[in-house]
């Protein structure tokens, strides 16, 4: 057994409202950049849907994953180590840009510089990749709220393949009652086919919290990533020429604040911690036969950070006390393994993905409420969740490999903790029935409430620091995307796009910002080292240096003109 | 121009003279080539790692790209083992082994000619995709450009020089009895410069413009073949780091880690971000272009 650790993140989809803030906020802190215009490292989907980029689910046309071999051996889908390095010079099945959309903005300079006439200046749509003017046709989000439409629907391949499975009974009266929004960011897995397919090997998890990441200066763009991953979320920077993906926020993660998307959220309704897993086990957990399996030998690896026996072996592999503190009290690992309420997206790829979903209910409770039923009502929740085969077989081909008893059973615990709930807030004494009927008991139910329903910050975001005696080195990791620095890029320089020397990671921009939130007092941090950052100044007092230092000359009393 | 005059008997044979000229070409500027070549890609190596890509446009455009790269790249692994064969290879050891000089040259030309041809019409195809395709001729930056002259051109004096041992025929040129002893004599640090010398116009042209190529090589996007993956073949699937490690090279570098610290402060002030410039149409952004 070698344990290691693994920060995750579980996302409640009953919550997701599909604001789009996580995805705004993350594009702002990462990919507001020349190169990264149609990359978002974090996306929010309407299912049924198309998603971003266009079909990225349908594997026999993308070849993302791993699949097994006739031997039962793990293999990447697009084929071996040679195989790829023959297929290197022009990658074969890359998506383009036309599959995820072509970026642009607006001539906003037409509406200030037009001359004064009868009519209204227009700003135009300009191809942020061409320049010229353009035509807007597809876009991250563009079938937002167009889940299940009779003009969209049919193109999700999950859709296709629920259909062909129920021999086309299936019509889309029964998909319109049903919608819901699935926020996606990289999956940060255990087994990253992503990282199997970079010749250069470039990509790497890292030991301490599994984040993976590209490293920017080792990358040499042979995009084979790009094919590789089947959640097609490593991206290409067309500028740079290297691949970029979601980096889960490792400064903010590192000194212990959750990523931009989580801390945004407007629904709260991510979940960040840590996970224990048995390294060793991953590649045979990986490669079990009947995909449906693949959820419980993912389970399996994850181990039980309140066994002695774990802790023993984590703390002889390294893993400081207070990770191993932070992971008993993890709330991802609560819901994905205690409750076994979350489910990873997609476990048929076969690459253990580490970002977990609690599946919707509300379609559900909704069609209830629609119908003038009793929406929390047990018995007819229970009942609904039985007959409603289409959600529940859509969402089995999401989060299971097909398994509608799991994903009967995740439901079926969120409708018991509705029900359960809904009486003790209408003074009824628990009944412990609902409870036992999904395998819980009363105390346990009212606990999984209390993290889905009402945690507090503290308790959504378990993060353990880095440790300070590595903060030296995690200044200049050399993976990062992100560099302090002023603007001021010239287009091209001699050796290309964006060559240059490195400059370091400033995390102490991050340990400011931790201060601010954290902190009563004035945050000026000796992080900052006698300079001022107006970014993280909160308006109270004056942090030194923020004005000049005046001169004291003897006998110079306060004068009229000294600042307070 | 005061001729230096040196007799040789490395040549087939005959005795040729050599002037000033070809020393400096055949003798000095081949060891000027390695040392720029050479020191170019260290530097290049240990301060742009960055800037290390193939700067694929396949995102743009890969309907053409498709058949125009494996085509290129494919003609251009051909190209080189025929260099080689031609070059390394002494003639004394492909006789040895029976191969008769005809049959050899024919083979040569023949392979040589097809692989040539492939290249030259991979890289037209991928200069035309290049021209035409909007969002690829905006990526294009005057480095690829004049890249693009110099490799177009030794692809192009390169096939030359076959062609016309072919038109030639049987009292074509036999580059392995000039060129060949030449560049082998180079790595003895004893340039048979005579030899070189009496190789044809032709094969003088393609010869300098490759070496010129050479220079270049470290400066522009071509040095991606110089990290071409082959350990990928060999390294494990799964790629785990220790945050710690995570840039492991780069702390080597000059300086070392304690001077980036201190002069993160200032340089930060003037060096641009890495991989960060501004989104924008040039409508816009008119200071950025």
């Amino acid at each position: 057994m070698r344990v290691m650790a693994q920060m995750g993140m579980v996302m409640n989809l009953d919550k997701c409202i599909g604001c789009h803030t996580c995805s705004v906020t993350c594009k702002q802190a990462w990919t507001n950049r020349a190169g990264t215009e149609y990359v978002w490292f974090n996306n929010v989907e309407t299912r049924p849907g198309q998603g971003y980029p266009r079909r990225y689910e349908d594997q026999d046309r993308w070849y993302g994953g791993w699949s097994l071999n006739k031997r039962g051996r793990l293999v990447l889908r697009a084929g071996g180590r040679v195989k790829k390095l023959f297929g290197i010079f022009a990658s074969p099945v890359q998506p383009e840009l036309k599959d995820y959309y072509e970026p642009w903005t607006y001539d906003y300079k037409t509406l200030v510089d037009a001359p004064l006439g009868d009519d209204f200046p227009v700003a135009r749509p300009k191809s942020l990749i061409t320049g010229e003017d353009t035509k807007i046709t597809w876009s991250a989000n563009w079938d937002d709220n167009l889940g299940g439409s009779r003009d969209n629907g049919h193109l999700d391949p999950l859709v296709e393949r629920v259909r062909r499975e129920s021999e086309d009974k299936i019509r889309f009266a029964y998909e319109q009652t049903f919608m819901f929004y699935l926020p996606r960011i990289c999956e940060h897995c255990l087994n990253p086919s992503c990282m199997a397919s970079c010749p250069s090997g470039a990509i790497y998890k890292r030991v301490e919290d599994g984040i993976v990441l590209v490293d920017q200066d080792r990358c040499r763009g042979w995009r084979q990533c790009v094919t590789g991953c089947p959640y097609k979320k490593i991206y290409f920077n067309h500028k740079t020429g290297k691949a970029e993906k979601c980096t889960f926020c490792y400064p903010r993660v590192e000194v212990g604040l959750p990523t931009v998307c989580s801390e945004t959220c407007v629904g709260r309704l991510r979940y960040l911690g840590l996970f224990l897993y048995d390294a060793d086990a991953v590649t045979a957990a990986a490669s079990v036969t009947d995909p449906q399996d693949l959820y419980d030998a993912q389970m399996n690896v994850l181990l039980d950070p309140h066994d002695p026996a774990v802790q023993a072996e984590a703390r002889a592999q390294g893993i400081p006390e207070d990770w191993i503190d932070a992971a008993r009290r993890s709330p991802v690992y609560a819901l994905a393994k205690v409750y076994k309420v979350a489910l990873p997206l997609h476990p048929e790829y076969r690459t253990m993905p580490m970002v977990w979903y609690v599946p919707p209910l509300s379609p559900v409770v909704d069609l209830l409420r629609d119908q003038g039923h009793d929406g929390e009502d047990a018995g007819n929740l229970f009942g609904a969740i039985d007959a409603l085969r289409i959600p529940v077989e859509y969402l089995a081909e999401l989060f299971t490999a097909g398994d509608t008893e799991r994903v009967t059973a995740v439901l079926r615990r969120l409708a018991a903790m509705r029900s359960f709930m809904r009486g003790i807030s209408l003074g009824e004494d628990p009944d412990e029935s609902i409870a036992g009927s999904v395998g819980m008991d009363g105390q346990s139910m009212y606990e999984m409430y209390r993290l889905m329903a009402i945690a507090k910050y503290s308790e959504r975001y378990v993060i353990p620091k880095a440790h300070v005696e590595q903060a030296h080195d995690l200044e200049e990791l050399g993976c990062s995307l992100d560099f302090d620095g002023g603007p001021g890029m010239q287009d091209s320089s001699p050796l290309g796009e964006a060559s240059g020397r490195p400059v370091p990671v400033a995390v102490d921009t991050f340990h400011a910002l931790r201060e601010r939130q954290t902190t009563d007092e004035i945050a000026s941090g000796p992080g900052l080292r006698g300079r001022v950052n107006l970014l993280n100044w909160d308006g109270r007092g004056a942090p030194p240096g923020l004005f000049p230092d005046t001169p004291t000359a003897p006998g110079a009393g306060s004068g009229p003109g000294e600042r307070p | 121009m005061p001729a230096l005059e040196v007799a040789s008997e490395a040549g087939p044979g005959t005795a040729v003279v050599t002037t000033t000229w070809d020393t400096v070409l055949w003798g000095v500027l081949p060891y000027v080539m390695v040392v720029v070549l050479v020191g170019g890609l260290v530097w290049r190596y240990r301060y742009d790692q960055f800037g290390w890509t193939t700067r694929s446009s396949q995102l743009y455009e890969s309907r053409l790209l498709r058949i125009a790269s494996p085509l290129f790249h494919f003609g251009l692994l051909a190209v080189i083992a025929g260099h080689f064969f031609g070059l390394v290879i002494p003639m004394a050891w492909t006789q040895a082994v029976g191969m008769s000089q005809e049959f050899y040259h024919f083979n040569a030309l023949l392979v040589g000619g097809i692989a040539g041809v492939a290249t030259l019409g991979g890289i037209a195809l991928l200069i035309y995709r290049r021209r035409t395709s909007g969002p690829v001729f905006m990526a294009t930056t005057r480095n690829d450009k004049t890249m693009y002259v110099v490799l177009t051109a030794a692809i192009v004096f390169g096939l030359w020089t076959t062609l016309a041992s072919v038109f030639e025929g049987e009292h074509g040129h036999n580059y392995r009895e000039t060129v060949a002893p030449w560049f082998r004599s180079l790595f003895i640090f004893q340039p048979d410069v005579a030899a070189m010398a009496a190789a044809p116009f032709s094969f003088h042209l393609h010869t300098l413009v490759g070496m010129a190529l050479f220079v270049i090589w470290p400066f522009t996007r071509l040095v991606h073949a110089f990290t071409a993956p082959l350990h990928y073949l060999f390294r494990p699937y799964i790629v785990y780091r220790s945050r710690d490690t995570a840039n492991g090279r780069r702390t080597t570098g000059p300086g070392g880690r304690s001077r980036d610290r201190t002069a993160a402060g200032t340089r930060s002030q003037v060096a641009p971000r890495r991989g960060w410039s501004p989104v924008g149409t040039p409508d816009r952004d008119t200071h950025n272009r």
